[in-house]
C-alpha cells in the first residue's frame, strides 16, 4: 500500500531526496552568482569551472598529499578563492567599464580554458571520490545515504551563513549599498575596489565548496561545472537576481520539482526547469523575488 | 590669519568630456560655515563632487588640513576627516534607517554618539527598522546628514539640504545646521535657497560658469541684495 497515484512511496521520497540533493547544489552556485553579479555586474560563468575546481583541488588533495576530506572542505574554497581573487584583480578589473557582453565573453573563455586544461590532463571520464560518511540509516519509508543527508544539512548552514552575513552584518551592509551606489560608499571612506575583489573571492569560494561536497556524490570530472551551470542560471533567472533569500529557495525548489518531475513524467525532467523559467520569464520577467528597476 | 581648514586653488574638473570647473578658488577657516551661491550649472555641485574626489577629473589643489587631496581616490579623502551629504540624499534602498545611520565608517575620533544624533533626530529613531527609501523627504535628509556626524570628519560638504522640503522641514534644518556649528563642524553648504542660506551662513561665495566671481559677509549682505539678485537671477 505505499503508494500514491500508483507511485510507489520509496522511490517518490528517493526523487525527492535527490531533487533537494540537486537542489543544495543550485542554491549555493546560484546564491555566488546573484553575489557576484550584484556588487561586480559581470555574470560569472566561469562559475561552474570554479565548481569543478573545488572538486579536482579535493581529489588532487586526497590522491596526493592524503590531506582528507574534512581539511579539503575549507582548504579547496581557500585555494580556489584566491585564484577568484587574482582572476578579479588581473582580468575582471579592466572590463568593469565595458558592456555586460564582455564580462560574458571572458569569463565564459575562461571557464573554457580552465575546462580544456583539465580535460587535456585529466581526461573527461571523472574520478570517484570515495564517500567520507559511508553507510545511512533505514528511515521505513526509503534508504537515507548518510553522506547525502549531510549534504542537504550543510548545504542549508552555507546557505543560510551566507544570507545572515549579507543582510545582518556591517560588511554585508557595505555590500548592500556598494550594490546601490559604490561612489557614495567609496565617498564615506570605504575602500570599494578592495570589497569588490573580496565579494568576487568570496563567491567563488562558496563555488568552490560546492564542489568539494559534490565531489563524494558525483564523478570529479573536468566537465561536472560546465553541465550544472547552465541549470543555475536558469535558477537565478527564476528567482530574479536581486535577492538571497530568492536565490536559497528558488534553488532547493526547484531541485525539488526536478525531483518530482522525475517521478511522474521522468523524460521532462531534463527540461522542466527550463520550462518553468520560460513561464516565470512571461510572468514576472524580473525572476519570483526580484524588483523590477 | 587662521590657517585655513580648506583651501581651494585653480580647481578644474571634467566630466568626460566637458569641462565643469574652470579654476576654483575659495578657502573656508575652522569652524566656519560658507556657502557656495550661483544658478543652476554653475558648477556648485561640482565643486563639493570635485573635493569629495568623485568627478572624472581634476586638476589644481584642494588642500585640507595642509594635506593635497587631488590624486588620492575618494575613500582617503573621507578617511582624512571630510563628509559628503549628496544632493539626491544617497539614502540605501536595501538597508533600514539604523543601518543607512550606521554605515560610513567612523574616520577620526570625536563624532557624535548614535544617541546624540537620534537626539537631534526623534523621528529617525522611531523609525530605525523601516527601510530607508520608505522615509519622507524631510526624514531622509535628516538621515542623509545624521549618518555623517558619526564619523568624526571635521568638514561637512552639504548639497542642496532643503531642496523640495516644506518650510517647517527647511527651518528644522537650519536649526540642525546652526546646532552643527556650535559643535565646531565647519560646513560647506550649496544652496539654491539664498533665504535660508543667509539665516545660517558667515560667508558666500558666488559662482558662475565653473568660477568663484564673488564674496560676501555675512554682515555685508544686505548692502549687497543688488549685486546678489543679479548674480543668482532672481
Amino acid at each position: 500500500m505505499l503508494d500514491i497515484f500508483s507511485i510507489p512511496l520509496p522511490a517518490l521520497f528517493g526523487q525527492l531526496l535527490l531533487g533537494l540533493i540537486n537542489g543544495a547544489f543550485y542554491a549555493m552556485l546560484s546564491l555566488g552568482l546573484a553575489v557576484i553579479f550584484g556588487m561586480l555586474n559581470v555574470i560569472n560563468f566561469t562559475h561552474g569551472a570554479q565548481y569543478m575546481l573545488g572538486a579536482f583541488a579535493a581529489w588532487l588533495m586526497l590522491t596526493n598529499l592524503d590531506i582528507p576530506f574534512w581539511a579539503a572542505l575549507v582548504l579547496a574554497p581557500l585555494i580556489v578563492g584566491l585564484f577568484g581573487v587574482l582572476i578579479e584583480r588581473f582580468l575582471l578589473k579592466r572590463i568593469y567599464h565595458l558592456d555586460h557582453l564582455y564580462g560574458f565573453l571572458l569569463t565564459f573563455g575562461l571557464a573554457l580554458v580552465i575546462e580544456g586544461l583539465f580535460r587535456w590532463r585529466w581526461g573527461s571520464s571523472g574520478a570517484p571520490y570515495p564517500s567520507p560518511i559511508p553507510g545511512g540509516y533505514n528511515l521505513g519509508f526509503m534508504f537515507l545515504p548518510a553522506y547525502r543527508g549531510f549534504v542537504v544539512l550543510a548545504a542549508l548552514v552555507i546557505c543560510l551563513a551566507t544570507w545572515y552575513g549579507i543582510e545582518r552584518t556591517r560588511l554585508g551592509a557595505y555590500l548592500r549599498a556598494a550594490t546601490e551606489n559604490p561612489t557614495l560608499v567609496r565617498a564615506f571612506g570605504i575602500n570599494v575596489p578592495r570589497l569588490i575583489t573580496l565579494t568576487y573571492g568570496l563567491g567563488v569560494a562558496l563555488a568552490a565548496l560546492a564542489g568539494v561536497l559534490a565531489a563524494p556524490i558525483q564523478q570529479v570530472s573536468a566537465l561536472m561545472g560546465s553541465n550544472l551551470v547552465l541549470v543555475v542560471f536558469a535558477v537565478v533567472v527564476i528567482g530574479g537576481m536581486g535577492s538571497i533569500m530568492g536565490s536559497i529557495l528558488t534553488g532547493f525548489g526547484l531541485g525539488l520539482v526536478e525531483g518530482l518531475t522525475k517521478v511522474v513524467y521522468p523524460p521532462a525532467s531534463n527540461t522542466v526547469i527550463f520550462v518553468v523559467m520560460a513561464i516565470v520569464l512571461l510572468v514576472k520577467p524580473a525572476g519570483l523575488f526580484g524588483q523590477s528597476k | 590669519m587662521i590657517e585655513p581648514l580648506l583651501k581651494v586653488e585653480g580647481l578644474q574638473a571634467w566630466y568626460g568630456e566637458s569641462h565643469v570647473l574652470h579654476g576654483v578658488d575659495f578657502q573656508i577657516a575652522p569652524g566656519e560655515l560658507v556657502t557656495l551661491l550661483g544658478r543652476n550649472g554653475a558648477g556648485r555641485t561640482t565643486t563639493l563632487r570635485s573635493i569629495m574626489g568623485i568627478v572624472g577629473k581634476r586638476t589644481g589643489s584642494v588642500r585640507f588640513d595642509g594635506q593635497e587631496t587631488v590624486g588620492r581616490p575618494s575613500n582617503r579623502i573621507a578617511r582624512l576627516g571630510i563628509a559628503y551629504c549628496p544632493e539626491e540624499r544617497g539614502i540605501f534602498s536595501s538597508l533600514d534607517v539604523e543601518e543607512n545611520l550606521m554605515l560610513p565608517p567612523v574616520v577620526k575620533p570625536g563624532g557624535m554618539s548614535v544617541e546624540e544624533i537620534y537626539g537631534l533626530f526623534p523621528n529617525l529613531k522611531e523609525r530605525r527598522h523601516s527601510q530607508g527609501t520608505k522615509l519622507s523627504g524631510g526624514e531622509q535628509q535628516m538621515l542623509a546628514i545624521g549618518r555623517i556626524l558619526r564619523t568624526g570628519a571635521s568638514l561637512v560638504l552639504l548639497d542642496e539640504p532643503t531642496e523640495g522640503l516644506a518650510p517647517v522641514i527647511v527651518q528644522r534644518i537650519g536649526e540642525i545646521i546652526r546646532t552643527l556649528k556650535q559643535r565646531g563642524f565647519t560646513i560647506l553648504l550649496v544652496e539654491q535657497n539664498f533665504r535660508f542660506a543667509a539665516t545660517v551662513a558667515d560667508r558666500h561665495y558666488v559662482m558662475e560658469d565653473g568660477r568663484v566671481v564673488d564674496m560676501i559677509a555675512a554682515a555685508d549682505v544686505d548692502a549687497s541684495v543688488d549685486k546678489l539678485q543679479h548674480y543668482l537671477g532672481v
